[in-house]
């Protein structure tokens, strides 16, 4: 069989097959969805920190007219999570509240108005126990376990040394040590948390549209919570607003919903506020980093250690995921040997963290870029030549068994130091201006799911009828992300077909296969790969049949998508020709494609958890930042950002900047003005004014290079490119204003006050050494 | 209290009793059906349900339905003509502007907005046309390119 002429299917800038609903107020995000007689469903929160629940009063609130069913904890004993050797949360809690704003009960009333009356109605007593506002207070000798079950307040301590470090630091020229803290930040994604819940009493079966990007997941938690059979339930995932990862697990949210559905025997529809989305929460937590590097005059780094305090939020979520991640992603990037993590997820009365966007890897890669960037200055080499002494080769093993098989980061860092000018500008920008560059990479999927069951890693199906249209069906999760744009893009080019021939089915449980869900940039490496293998399999039924039907042998078929011929001088079949024939006997055709990870990605076993971390393929990038800062009021614009991705083939180059933009704006929201803040465990920053999220005016242009490794194993070559890129803009900033101003800061945010009070204070302490003298600058 | 609300809404003219505390946004998603103009925050922080009042943006979220009495009010699903997209639609679209899609909507018609009152904008033009508006796909860059397109299409005869 010949290989299909040369198409245009992936490779180019191909705008979102979604995209018209999306511009035309078409596409239904699960808010939209309104059913006749459907009730509206609010949730009563916990006010206190911590307690032992002593009394829920509902009864004011069931009296009301219009409440037509009321849940609490009472009404669910059964826990949930995503990690199976972590599910410790209760959809609406019992026993125990364990942070302000922790659901207790629930409401569905005939309208939004009576529900939210009827939640004002509920009452709560507790057992005031200590909290724990900080993972400091919560790892207190004498601290109250917050989970009985962990009681030290320690959800996970990891520790490895890998080689050895004490021997690394001795080859070492120059060895340095930092403390970091980055503070906990949202997702804020925007959409907000809804769900709708459709309960069919006569045959009790569950139906629940839910804005997640794991509707895999999803089901699992709702048939265990609701003790219905997995068969009972059906989970729809309509246009999600965003995710970033905040709803890479199962909500409260969906759950409660559901719970209130089945109660009252009807639909009930919850769509949470703002302030109620930043509670949910699952973003990235407080991290608390000592890193010490050591290095040789060349650059060469000879060991590194470092301890990593996360502040998790009051329960696991994916935290012991999330530490480990932090240990395992020093590696993969460079060359490194004789590294020592301590890691520790602590447990706080604070909203639970979860898996934000580049889980894991961000606030350490912040950390290290900064440390090796003050030794380079330290050793007086070049940033570039730092990272260019340290490049691993692929393909490779790391010491802690990750599989590298493709490797563009000095592609990548490359290309940043051409765009930028660096050579040429560095050092000679005006005062108050400056230049930082850093590195980051992230995985293509974990190699190992959350939940190991043995079936394949990712299946598609195609179906082909008697119209010639071919169905994709699918359960990876469009969020925005441009999933199903990809994978129809895949099939299309597997076919040579046009993508208007090719029609997809995504997120409903009836219909589609299982999916994991789109977590860890999961989908166009593994799905992507699954569709390919499905799409080779229709392929080789229609050439099968175009033999049959033209008399000839399968392998002298050529197909070119619309036209399957016998030889250059044959006119050929069209392909509504062939899928009849195909069609004949058989009748409607549907083959499946599959993807399993190989063995080899799965990561080691030196050290429990070192599975985490394992993928088929790492994705790369490198940055520089161009920074200005106004030494007067701390203000710090950043000017503009060269960002070059290795992304192994961009499938479609338009999303894939879109991702690699998006990711490097995400992270400079975290690196200059996003943190939460509490008051006695209160979040005082639930709203998008209180909560910092840069505007229009505070953004950069954002200029994009596109590597290309080819990775062996990726679809076409492809690897991720929608997290990789956000974790570099962190430290290239510090790294610029540094640069620019001669301070370096370790603490993110780096807000205007921040700035500003460091710039006093150096002017205060060169006064000072001015013998007195005063007077502005430095 | 409730009064009658008769005011033109999407070019079509429309009479509903609406309660006087009822918001635009409440009115046009739950009573009319155009689920197209988004709620994104808990009131006047992120622009995603921007709609048109006489063809200048306001916030559905911090309008009462009973102002728009007599006013003339479009939404995004009055965007485009004979079922072809806009010029201001296409620019989302064609220069992906849009990623998840939720505040688009409020992007797009605060984009209109600007087009009709200015069809040439400038960088800087477009920028405060949309500085109160929140993304948290796109870093803006191809919002600004969107916008761009979306103005080069109008010169050529789209309507915005």
């Amino acid at each position: 069989m010949n290989d299909v002429a040369p198409v245009h299917a992936i490779g180019g800038y191909v705008p979102m097959i979604d995209g018209p609903e999306k511009v035309s107020g078409r596409a239904k995000y699960t808010a939209d969805i309104i059913r006749p007689g459907m009730l509206a469903g609010r949730i009563y929160r916990s006010p206190y920190g911590h307690g032992e629940i002593i009394e829920v009063d509902v009864a004011a609130a069931a009296r009301l007219p219009g409440v037509k069913a009321i849940v609490t904890g009472a009404d669910c004993d059964k826990t949930f999570g995503v990690l199976p050797i972590a599910r410790s949360e209760h959809p609406l809690a019992r026993d125990r509240v364990r942070y302000k704003g922790e659901p207790v009960a629930a409401v569905a009333a005939v309208d939004d108005a009576t529900a939210r009356k009827a939640v004002e109605l509920i009452r709560m007593k507790v057992k005031s126990l200590p909290a724990y506002y900080t993972a400091t207070a919560a790892l207190a000798p004498d601290a109250v376990a917050i989970h009985t079950h962990r009681p030290n307040n320690i959800e996970r301590d990891v520790l490895f040394e890998l080689g050895n470090v004490e021997q690394g630091f001795a080859q070492a020229d120059l060895v340095r040590e930092g403390t970091y803290n980055c503070a906990e930040v949202c997702q804020n994604q925007m959409e907000m948390h809804a769900a709708l819940a459709e309960y069919d009493a006569v045959r009790d079966r569950m139906t629940v549209h839910a804005s997640t990007q794991v509707p895999y997941y999803v089901h699992l938690m709702l048939a265990q919570i609701l003790a219905m059979d997995m068969s009972k339930v059906r989970v729809i995932k309509p246009h999600v607003g965003g995710g970033f990862g905040c709803r890479t697990e199962t909500l409260n949210v969906e759950l409660i919903t559901a719970l209130l559905a089945r109660k009252a025997g009807g639909t009930v529809r919850t769509v949470i506020t703002r302030e109620e989305t930043f509670i949910t929460h699952r973003g990235r937590p407080e991290t608390d980093i000592r890193l010490k590097i050591g290095m040789r005059r060349g650059g060469r780094i000879t060991a590194v250690e470092c301890e990593c305090d996360q502040r998790g939020g009051a329960h696991s979520g994916y935290g012991v995921v999330t530490i480990l991640y932090s240990g395992s992603m020093l590696y993969a990037i460079y060359d490194l040997h004789n590294v020592k993590y301590l890691g520790r997820r602590v447990l706080t009365n604070t909203p639970p963290c979860g898996a934000f966007r580049g889980h894991g890897t961000v606030d350490i890669r912040f950390a290290f870029e900064s440390l090796v960037d003050r030794m380079a200055g330290e050793l007086g080499i070049d940033p570039f030549a730092v990272r260019r002494a340290n490049y691993l080769e692929a393909p490779t093993f790391t010491d802690n068994d990750l599989m590298v098989n493709s490797y563009g980061l000095p592609q990548c860092v490359d290309w940043v130091e051409a765009a930028s000018g660096w050579r040429e500008r560095k050092g000679r920008l005006a005062r108050g201006k400056g230049l930082g560059m850093a590195c980051s990479h992230y995985i293509s999927g974990a190699s190992k799911p959350v939940n190991w069951t043995g079936e394949p890693h990712a299946t598609v199906k195609l179906k082909v009828d008697f119209d010639g249209s071919i169905v994709l069906m699918t359960g990876a999760a469009e969020i925005g992300q441009g999933s199903s744009t990809v994978l129809v893009q895949t099939v299309a080019e597997v076919l040579g077909l046009d993508l208007t021939r090719i029609r997809i089915v995504s997120g409903d449980s009836e219909v589609v296969p299982k999916d994991n869900g789109s977590y860890s940039s999961r989908v166009t490496f593994m799905v992507g790969n699954a569709a390919i293998d499905a799409a080779q399999n229709l392929k080789r039924l229609l050439v099968a049949a175009a033999a049959r039907k033209l008399d000839a042998e399968p392998a002298d078929i050529e197909c070119l998508g619309e036209v399957y011929r016998a030889g250059a001088q044959d006119k050929g079949l069209s392909f509504q020709e062939v899928v009849t024939e195909a069609l004949t006997d058989a009748g409607t055709i549907t083959v499946t494609g599959n993807y399993s990870t190989i063995p080899e990605s799965h990561g080691g076993k030196k050290y429990r958890g070192a599975a985490i971390g394992g993928t088929m393929g790492y994705s790369y990038s490198a940055q520089v930042v161009e920074v200005s800062v106004d030494e007067d009021t701390g203000v710090v614009s950043v000017d503009k950002v060269w960002v070059a991705h290795d992304c192994g083939k961009a499938l479609n180059r338009l999303t894939v900047e879109g991702q690699v933009q998006g990711s490097v704006w995400m992270g400079m929201g975290q690196a200059m003005s996003e943190e939460t803040a509490y008051h006695d465990g209160l979040l005082l920053t639930a709203n998008m004014l209180d909560y910092r999220v840069p505007t229009i005016f505070d953004s950069p242009p954002i200029e994009v290079g596109i590597v290309e490794s080819i990775d062996p194993h990726g679809p076409f070559g492809a690897k991720e490119a929608g997290e990789g890129s956000l974790a570099a803009f962190l430290p290239a900033l510090t790294n610029a204003i540094a640069d620019a101003i001669g301070i370096r800061f370790n603490d993110l945010p780096v807000t205007p006050d921040r700035i500003f009070a460091a710039i006093e204070k150096r002017r205060r302490a060169q006064a000072n050494s001015r013998g007195g003298e005063t007077g502005a600058g430095a | 209290m409730a009064r009658i609300l008769e005011f033109i809404l999407n070019d079509r003219r429309r009479v509903d009793a609406v309660p006087d505390n009822l918001l635009l946004l409440d009115y046009l998603r739950e009573v009319v059906g155009l689920t197209g103009t988004k709620t994104g925050c808990d009131g006047g922080e992120c622009g995603a349900c921007t709609v048109l009042v006489d063809d200048r943006p306001r916030l559905s979220c911090l309008t009462l339905a009973a102002s728009v009495e007599g006013r003339r009010v479009d939404t995004v699903e009055s965007l485009g003509e004979d079922g072809r997209l806009s010029a201001v639609q296409r620019g989302f679209h064609e220069k992906l502007g849009a990623q998840c899609g939720y505040c688009t909507p409020g992007f797009i018609m605060a984009s209109a907005g600007l087009l009709r009152r200015n069809p040439r904008p400038s960088e800087a033009d477009i920028m405060e046309a949309l500085g109160s508006n929140i993304c948290r796909c796109t870093g803006y860059v191809k919002i600004i390119e969107a916008v761009q397109y979306a103005a080069e299409l109008h010169a050529e005869g789209v309507a915005p």
